[in-house]
């Protein structure tokens, strides 16, 4: 690099040597330098400038490109900006299997309140106290006039108290369109069909949710708009669920039990033609589930607990007929064939008795069953085995929940010895040490009595049988059924026969366990498994008392026999005429009648 | 004799003040910042009515006001435009004392009206932001700075201004404004590209730039999904962004209709970040479009002039003005249309804002008076060659 100094020696001793400055020859240099350094930057600088400005015009570009092009595209779909616009709130009916409705949605409005566009808030809060016996004006006025901007105040409106509101005149007050659950046949079934409340609300609408039973397990199915307001049918028959729930709430009165419930299945098609569970509530109104605050009430006593499917006892006598009809099949035994059933028998250390210490000698088989006799149960349970009990009880379904649909299902969970000895063989041959639900029950009765295959229990309206897989052969199940119906005929059930509908069935009085372990003395589960009409089994009804006590020739009466029989004799007279089942004279009973015209 | 009897005529040398001005200043930029202020009145009166309803106020409370300020703003912004350069400097440099003062003291006595960033002093009648007197003001200080540092033996102002920048960056960002703290930084690089920076050292800041932005976008998975949000054709219509883009859309080439426009409604800020929305909305297109031109013409044509700028200080100064009301103004729309990532910026002279037209009137003010057209030498030039 060549330096050029600004006093250049030169120079400086020629103007010295004329006496002048010599600053003055270097500020020239430096102006000349100057001009020279400021050309050359201007240069530069124009070239950058030049980029800027091609910046700023290809920005300026792009921003109006961009703009004509979003100018030119469709606005998206307009949305509106009012929460809750998007919320659905249809819902399918529920009907029963004839198509008469059990649920169904009904135009209703809810009020609420924009407070700061009320015009006289004090006034509308005196009104609505009046025509609202529920609200308090004081409360509402503290709302009216404080910093809320929307509240809501009713959610339900009928139209006369929609009308009322509407006179009232405050434009602050305003009603939102949306739909309600109507349950029109009220407490009917309340507990298939559960209940529905209010999801997501908005001003325009409001979902309506399924919260318990088929709504809940449903809930889905019954919201999907694709499904076109297609009702869900169910299997419950309505007559014959309002009749069945009369008179199981009749005997429960009459027999003083604190619950009942009752399961009627197709034994064919697993459909479930009505089950009831009492003490029961009315789903338009349910009732508040019991929280943490009530944990010293028994959660099963509430109205709201379904015995038929939640509930699992030990059902007692009505487990002897899995135990004969398992050694008959393995043709172990035939009906006919004679077991010792003296006492005494001890098993694992423990005693085996039966009922009242009666001692019935040598009994065949069938009458094992017709006189429920524990000790015989006991040792055909252990000719069986505790591999293949627990294999023939789980090809029943006792070992799982049943598959019904309803949410409370699995909730209904059968309760098994943790181990399973010879004991639990002998005391789950009489339905001791093995808890589960009327459901369960029905379900294993269905599938031990319709030939021999499994069927599972449905709430849904089913076309045709169900060919689940076999269980025991077609012999079998007839020999059981005709060992049912001589329990009726001759045995513990005598009660229970229904002139004309060859009820049989097996009784089950089974001792309540205590909280804390051991049975209670004076308090039962008993229970009533039927099948009818024996000539050609079709239905499978069970009837389950909580702690009946009756009076019956002068002694306290708890068994089945004296409690869940008349029941079950009163509801079959009254259902099966509704299903459409005709009386059918038995043969047998024929002799002896004489036919005169009266 | 006359002159003996009754004195000297008094002799003005040059001609006189507003002659002068008119005939040096450039027309078509003022007249482009005085159509821009019609059209904010304009949308003014359209976004703001909703606003004023909100607060409780008469329903053009705010197009009143803005036409007030907006007058002190064109006040300013002429007898700043009839100032001398050398005197707009000196000016300029007491003001970029006073208000980074008035900005560090922020803290202390500022107010953040409710909105998280402590940016104002309340006044009462009105709230002043500093950072909006500090950004012009520092942008000609930092050019006398630059250019003084291209004299032979001249201070190393390049350096000074970088640490000035540096601090202001650092104020604005912990109030926090970063809208202002980049348009700062933004202004101080411009100039100094201007000034000749290195090119090499461009090239490896873009490069570095380029690096640690991938380097943040494979490893921040937060930064990643901006940029995915901001990139994805979509755009959730509940959003501020949304709402806009469907204003722009609604509107088409012609608009909706004068007040008829909807997106003000549900706008929290039709009136100062969104106002182009509104402006597609209501006259569609075709007022963007003019008002994205208005906005070109100021900047380019500056630019243009300033080329022929033989002043280092002039140009560099006049560049810095010019290119921060530019950066603004197309920040403010591109962010409106997604071209850029959302940033909280007004549109200059358009969006509503006491101090901001204010700063703005001064700033465009001292821009008209560096563009003024004055002697640049030609006639030496021409002369200098011809002695060659």
């Amino acid at each position: 690099m060549i330096r050029t100094p600004l006093r250049p020696l030169a120079r400086i001793l020629k103007a010295r040597d004329r006496g002048e400055n010599p600053q003055a020859i270097e500020r020239e240099n430096l102006r000349l330098r100057h001009e020279n350094m400021r050309d050359q930057a201007r240069l530069r600088a124009e070239s950058r400038l030049f980029v800027l400005g091609v910046f700023f015009l290809g920005a300026f570009l792009a921003v109006g490109g961009r703009m004509g092009v979003l100018a030119n595209s469709d606005p998206l779909e307009p949305r509106s900006s009012v929460i809750g616009a998007d919320i659905l709130s249809t819902r399918a009916d529920i009907v029963d299997r004839r198509g008469r409705i059990l649920a169904k949605n009904l135009d209703t409005h809810s009020l609420y309140a924009q407070p700061h566009t009320m015009i006289d808030p004090e006034g509308a809060a005196q009104k609505l106290a009046q025509i609202f016996p529920d609200l308090d004006a004081d409360a509402l006025l503290e709302d009216f006039t404080g910093k809320r901007k929307f509240l809501w105040i009713k959610k339900k409106l009928s139209p006369e108290q929609k009308q009322a509101v509407h006179d009232i005149g405050e434009p602050g007050l305003l009603f939102g369109p949306r739909e309600m659950r109507l349950y029109p046949n009220g407490a009917i079934a309340a507990h298939v069909l559960g209940g529905a409340s209010f999801g997501r609300e908005g001003v325009s609408s409001a979902e309506v949710i399924g919260v318990a039973g088929v709504e809940k397990h449903f809930d889905d199915y019954l919201r999907d708009p694709a499904n076109g307001h297609k009702p869900l049918q169910l299997s419950l028959d309505l007559t014959v669920q309002a009749a069945a729930e009369e008179v199981l709430h009749g005997g429960m009165k009459i027999m003083n039990a604190k619950g009942a419930s009752s399961v009627l299945m197709d034994i064919h098609t697993g459909e479930i033609i009505s089950v009831v569970s009492l003490p029961d509530f009315d789903p338009n109104n349910r009732p508040r589930p019991l929280t943490a605050a009530d944990k010293d009430k028994d959660q099963s006593d509430s109205p709201l607990f379904n015995r038929a499917i939640q509930g699992v006892y030990e059902l007692g006598s009505t487990f002897k007929i899995f135990t004969a009809a398992q050694a008959v099949d393995l043709r172990l035994v035939n009906p006919s064939t004679v077991i010792e059933t003296k006492g005494p028998m001890k098993v694992g250390g423990r005693t085996i008795g039966e009922f009242q210490n009666k001692n019935y000698g040598p009994l065949s088989v069938e009458d094992i069953i017709v006189k429920s006799s524990n000790r015989g149960t006991g040792r055909l349970a252990l000719q069986i085995g505790v591999k293949r009990q627990k294999e023939f009880l789980d090809s029943l379904g006792f070992f799982q929940p049943t598959p019904i649909e309803m949410v409370e299902a699995s909730g209904g969970r059968p309760l098994l010895p943790a181990r399973w000895t010879d004991l639990s063989a002998v005391t789950i041959s009489y339905g001791h040490g093995l808890s589960s639900s009327p459901m369960h029950l029905a379900a294993g009765y269905a599938s031990l009595l319709n030939g021999g295959t499994r069927v599972e229990p449905t709430l849904l309206k089913q076309d045709g049988p169900q060919n689940g897989p076999r269980i025991v052969s077609p012999q079998t199940s007839q020999a059981a059924v005709k060992m049912l119906r001589k329990v009726v005929t001759d045995g513990t059930a005598s009660f229970g026969e229904v002139p004309g509908y060859q009820v049989g069935g097996k009784t089950g009085t089974a001792d309540k366990p205590k909280p804390r372990g051991g049975y209670y003395e004076d308090k039962v589960i008993a229970t009533f498994a039927t099948v009818f009409p024996a000539s050609d089994p079709k239905y499978v009804l069970i009837v389950t008392l909580d702690e009946p006590e009756i009076i019956g020739l002068g002694k306290k009466r708890r068994t089945a026999g004296w409690t869940a029989v008349p029941v079950t004799s009163q509801m079959i007279s009254r259902i099966a005429p509704l299903m459409g089942l005709r009386p059918v004279v038995e043969p047998a009973t024929l002799t002896g009648v004489t036919l005169t015209s009266q | 004799m006359t002159e003996m009897v009754y004195g000297t005529v008094p002799v003005q040398s040059g001609d006189p003040v507003l002659p002068r001005w008119w005939r040096t200043i450039d027309k078509w930029t003022m007249s482009c910042i005085l159509m821009l202020f019609g059209v904010g009145l304009l949308l003014g009166l359209a976004a703001s009515p909703p606003l004023a309803a909100k607060n409780g106020f008469e329903p053009f409370h705010y197009v009143q006001r803005q036409m007030f300020f907006g007058g002190l703003a064109m006040i300013a912004m002429l007898i700043t435009s009839m100032m001398q350069p050398s005197l707009v400097r000196r000016l300029a440099v007491m003001a970029f004392g006073v208000s980074l003062v008035a900005v560090m003291l922020l803290p202390f006595f500022g107010t953040d009206f409710g909105k998280g960033a402590v940016r104002w002093y309340s006044l009462g009648f009105a709230s002043l932001q500093p950072s909006e007197f500090l950004k012009p003001a520092f942008v000609v200080t930092a050019a006398w700075m630059m250019a003084a540092s291209q004299d032979l033996n001249g201070p190393p102002g390049k350096s000074i201004s970088f640490m000035f920048c540096t601090f202001i960056v650092v104020l604005l960002a912990l109030q926090p404004d970063f809208g202002q703290a980049c348009l700062v930084l933004f202004g101080w690089g411009v100039m100094w590209f201007v000034a000749g920076a290195p090119l090499g050292l461009l090239i490896c800041l873009a490069g570095v730039v380029v690096l640690a932005g991938a380097v943040a976008y494979n490893n921040s998975e937060h930064f990643a999904r901006r940029i995915d949000g901001f990139l994805s054709p979509d755009v959730d219509p509940t959003t501020q962004l949304g709402y806009a883009t469907n204003a722009i859309r609604e509107g088409g080439f012609f608009g909706v209709g004068v007040g008829e426009g909807q997106v003000k409604q549900s706008l929290p800020d039709a009136h100062t970040d969104f106002i182009i929305a509104v402006a597609a909305e209501e006259y569609g297109l075709f007022l963007v479009l003019v008002i994205i031109g208005l906005y070109a013409t100021i900047v380019i044509r500056s630019l243009y002039r300033l080329t022929r700028e033989r002043d280092p200080f002039i140009r560099l100064a006049g560049t810095g003005l010019a290119c921060t009301f530019g950066i603004q103004a197309m920040v403010n729309m591109g962010v409106a249309v997604r071209l850029l990532p959302a940033k909280g910026m007004t549109l200059p002279f358009v969006s509503y804002g006491g101090s901001s037209i204010i700063a703005g009137g001064i700033a465009v003010g001292m821009l008209l008076a560096f563009t003024r057209t004055r002697p640049q030498g030609e006639i030496g030039d021409i002369l200098l060659r011809r002695g060659h």
